[in-house]
């Protein structure tokens, strides 16, 4: 199969293309990507090349498939809230070609014989790369350490422990100098379960308000300040997750400025929204780190378009309704996110006035070298994952239009928040996984 | 932001679900409408006719016998039929979900829900499910949401203040307490402020305020001396139990000795000061027996005034 993306505006931040050009697809990779000369001229196809497929992209980007870096597919275990088979479809209509998926399943991905299972089920040609991140410790228990390296041919990339805090903070390094030992990466948030505990919301005024238990940002950083000296102290690669406050975006540059291996993303929701879009106690507006104030919101903004902040995830965690209709309190955190990652990460380009390739990096080739996979380009001979968006066009969040089974989200029917970037098709190893092309 | 969801298009009021967001005026109308039935108490046949072939139910997902039986007595009183539901006791230890519950017993032709419940936003989350799906006729009044808000008890504060102080614009009111985990201190605050109080204080110890207190309009005291100075209205409120000793608190008998209201730290309040407590009290820890039981206390009148202030509520929200 022999494809031609014709017509198309080309953003490869890995190689920093950023120009009108045709890219060429070949058994499954890219073969050639050419054109964009003054005239305005089609791509040049490579010697040879004779298309079965063409695509016009007239008016559309073209860029690698997005690299996500948390994306809970729900199995095993939660099959009731969604199935590989509907979270797939919700990434490629995302335009995601590549996820980590977090260990917290049911059982939690601690054993290699269900990472197998996991890798497996996922290997169809529509669905996206899985890239199952192991359980640090057993059934996430924080008390006995996996086996990581038997994990890691099962198919892990990394480990970590979700959401679930270390408390033991022996076994915490030990686990860091265990993964060191192989190279593995430890992923981990930075949260202190005591200073998190029956906490729902930020600590600040709306918390205050609203009375709702509050989680201080001192949860973040008193983690962070553990995590990072223990990174040091193991020479582990640390990678962390979900970055919420101001004051650890500081912390995280101060390690690396002093030359600690340490890198972190941040969910989607996060810049957007802030303590006070809790508004009447919205249970969608229940995340985890919890929303922070409208101050931390701007950090984490900035943070990330400066490269303080190296990528951008969707931390799509489907939720179903019964779970979300219910006191703040007792509501599950999360949102769906998978099909919500492209259109607000254009929304906060847009908003910050920052280069579309800057913005696009943080979702492609920054979570990519994270995950040390060559997903997120578009260089010859790399799998071809590329994903067509316009831009422009108007992108409705609803219950009938929202693949994944989770429809949990604040951004859910609102037009109002002027969502934009419309995925035209998304191939997967040269193989087309999504055509939304006439939706 | 959305509109506040306890008022109708109109402004006016639907459910009462949080002081926060009411206007003066309501407040105000709902404290004159209970003036008059603070006198139907004192008549030999205590009833009237306005809530007649009404059914209120009493869904309390939370044990409290006082709250639970003045709305009782007030709905009572207003002629309405009244069901009392203890369901931390029977549908929630099965499993069925708060919203369940509110239909089956929608389905029974309520008229109105008075809610208590553990966790804050409890009564939006059932006002809200009501109006989504048409059932807005049905009217939720909150009788106490987890940390959040106890309005009538808020509003019979207010009445008892109006009582004896007349003029809110002039008045220095402390608030004494556990801050951090009351809904009743929220609901004070918010209407103190709404009906023009000057000056609010808090007074508690640090572990016992939530962070952004001094964003609602307070000024914080860790000092009860200091705190009390001048002050017309003492407001204290309820240690509960659990909190007297941990990581909170070190002991009943040092926060008595530190924020317990005696009748020497009351002399440095203005001389014609009043008492307050929305009970249940804990003499000795919060409070001294000698200022529970002395001239300056109207915690007793607190009780009669919220029966009125209930029937008052609940007369505007569903009277005929």
């Amino acid at each position: 199969m022999k494809i031609h993306i014709k017509n198309g505006h080309v953003i490869d931040p890995a190689n920093g293309i950023d120009r009108a050009a045709d890219v060429f697809i070949a058994k499954g990779k890219i073969v050639g990507v050419t054109g964009g000369n003054p005239r305005g001229d089609g791509g040049t196809a490579p010697a040879g090349f004779e298309a079965n497929a063409t695509i016009d992209a007239t008016g559309c980007i073209v860029c690698p498939g997005l690299v996500d870096l948390s994306a809970r597919l729900r199995e095993p275990g939660f099959e009731y809230r969604a199935t590989l088979e509907s979270e797939m479809a919700a990434a490629a209509a995302g335009g995601i070609t590549s996820l980590a998926c977090p260990p917290d399943t049911d059982p939690p991905l601690d054993e290699p014989g269900l990472v197998e299972m996991l890798t497996h089920r996922a290997r169809r040609p529509e669905f996206s790369h899985v890239y199952p991140v192991g359980a640090l410790t057993l059934k996430l228990e924080g008390k006995r350490l996996t086996e990581m390296a038997e994990l890691a041919e099962a198919g892990c990339v990394a480990f970590g422990q979700a959401n679930t805090p270390v408390l033991d903070t022996q076994v915490l390094m030990r686990a860091m100098q265990y993964a060191a030992t192989f190279g593995f990466s430890v992923w981990l948030q930075a949260q202190d379960p005591y200073l998190a505990k029956n906490g729902v919301a930020h600590d600040g005024e709306i918390s205050a308000r609203l009375g709702l238990a509050g989680i201080p940002v001192v949860a973040e950083t008193i983690a962070l300040a553990t995590l990072l000296h223990l990174a040091r102290e193991t020479g582990v690669r640390l990678h962390l997750t979900r970055i919420s406050s101001a004051d650890g975006i500081e912390m995280i540059a101060a390690a690396r400025a002093s030359g600690i291996a340490v890198t972190c993303d941040v969910a989607v929701h996060h810049l957007h929204l802030c303590d006070q879009d809790i508004g009447f106690f919205n249970p969608h507006a229940r995340f985890d780190p919890p929303l922070r104030s409208l101050r931390d919101r701007d950090a984490l903004r900035a943070g990330l378009a400066s490269g303080a902040i190296d990528a951008l995830c969707s931390d799509h965690t489907p939720v179903d309704d019964d779970a979300k209709q219910a006191p703040f309190d007792e509501a599950e955190p999360g949102a769906t996110g998978l099909e919500l990652l492209l259109p607000l990460t254009l929304k906060w380009a847009a908003e910050m006035k920052l280069p579309l390739a800057t913005a696009l990096a943080r979702v492609t080739a920054d979570p990519a070298r994270i995950l040390g996979i060559g997903a997120g380009t578009l260089a010859v001979g790399s799998a071809a994952d590329v994903c067509v968006f316009d831009l422009r066009a108007p992108c409705r969040i609803g219950r009938e239009t929202l693949k994944s089974q989770g429809k949990n989200t604040p951004f859910l029917g609102q037009d109002h928040h002027d969502l934009r970037g419309r995925v035209r098709c998304t191939l997967i190893e040269g193989h087309l996984a999504y055509d939304g092309a006439f939706v | 932001m959305k509109r506040n969801p306890q008022l109708n298009a109109h402004g006016e009021l639907q459910h009462l679900i949080t002081l926060e967001g009411l206007s003066r005026e309501i407040l105000s109308a709902i404290l004159d409408t209970a003036e008059p039935f603070a006198e139907v108490a004192e008549r030999e046949v205590k009833k009237v006719p306005l809530l007649r072939g009404k059914s209120v139910f009493n869904l309390f997902f939370e044990n409290s016998t006082r709250t639970r039986t003045t709305f009782e007595i007030a709905a009572k009183r207003l002629s309405a039929d009244v069901i009392n539901l203890n369901i931390n006791t029977s549908s929630a230890a099965k499993g069925e979900s708060l919203l369940d519950t509110v239909d089956n017993l929608a389905a029974m032709q309520a008229d109105m829900f008075v809610v208590r419940h553990a966790s804050s936003g409890a009564p939006y989350l059932i006002a809200q499910h009501l109006a989504a799906t048409g059932r807005s006729h049905i009217r939720v009044v909150n009788a106490g949401d987890g940390r959040h808000a106890h309005p009538t008890q808020g509003l019979l504060d207010m009445y008892t203040i109006r009582h004896y102080k007349k003029d809110f614009t002039r008045l220095t009111v402390a608030v004494v307490g556990d801050v951090l985990h009351s809904r009743v201190a929220r609901s004070q605050i918010h209407a103190l402020r709404t009906l023009g109080v000057p000056e609010i204080r808090v007074i508690a110890p640090r572990t016992l305020l939530p962070a952004g207190v001094a964003d609602m309009g307070v000024r914080v005291f860790q000092d009860m001396k200091e705190g009390l100075k001048g002050v017309d209205v003492v407001m204290m409120l309820r240690l509960q139990n659990e909190r007297m000793q941990g990581a909170l608190l070190p002991s009943p008998q040092e926060y008595f000795k530190y924020y317990g209201l005696t009748p020497e730290k009351l002399r440095l309040a203005k001389p014609d000061a009043i008492v307050m407590h929305p009970g249940p009290m804990n003499r000795g820890i919060e409070i001294d027996s000698a200022v529970a039981d002395g001239a300056h206390s109207v915690i007793l009148p607190q009780v009669t005034f919220g029966i009125a202030v209930r029937m008052a509520v609940m007369s505007m929200l569903a009277g005929s």
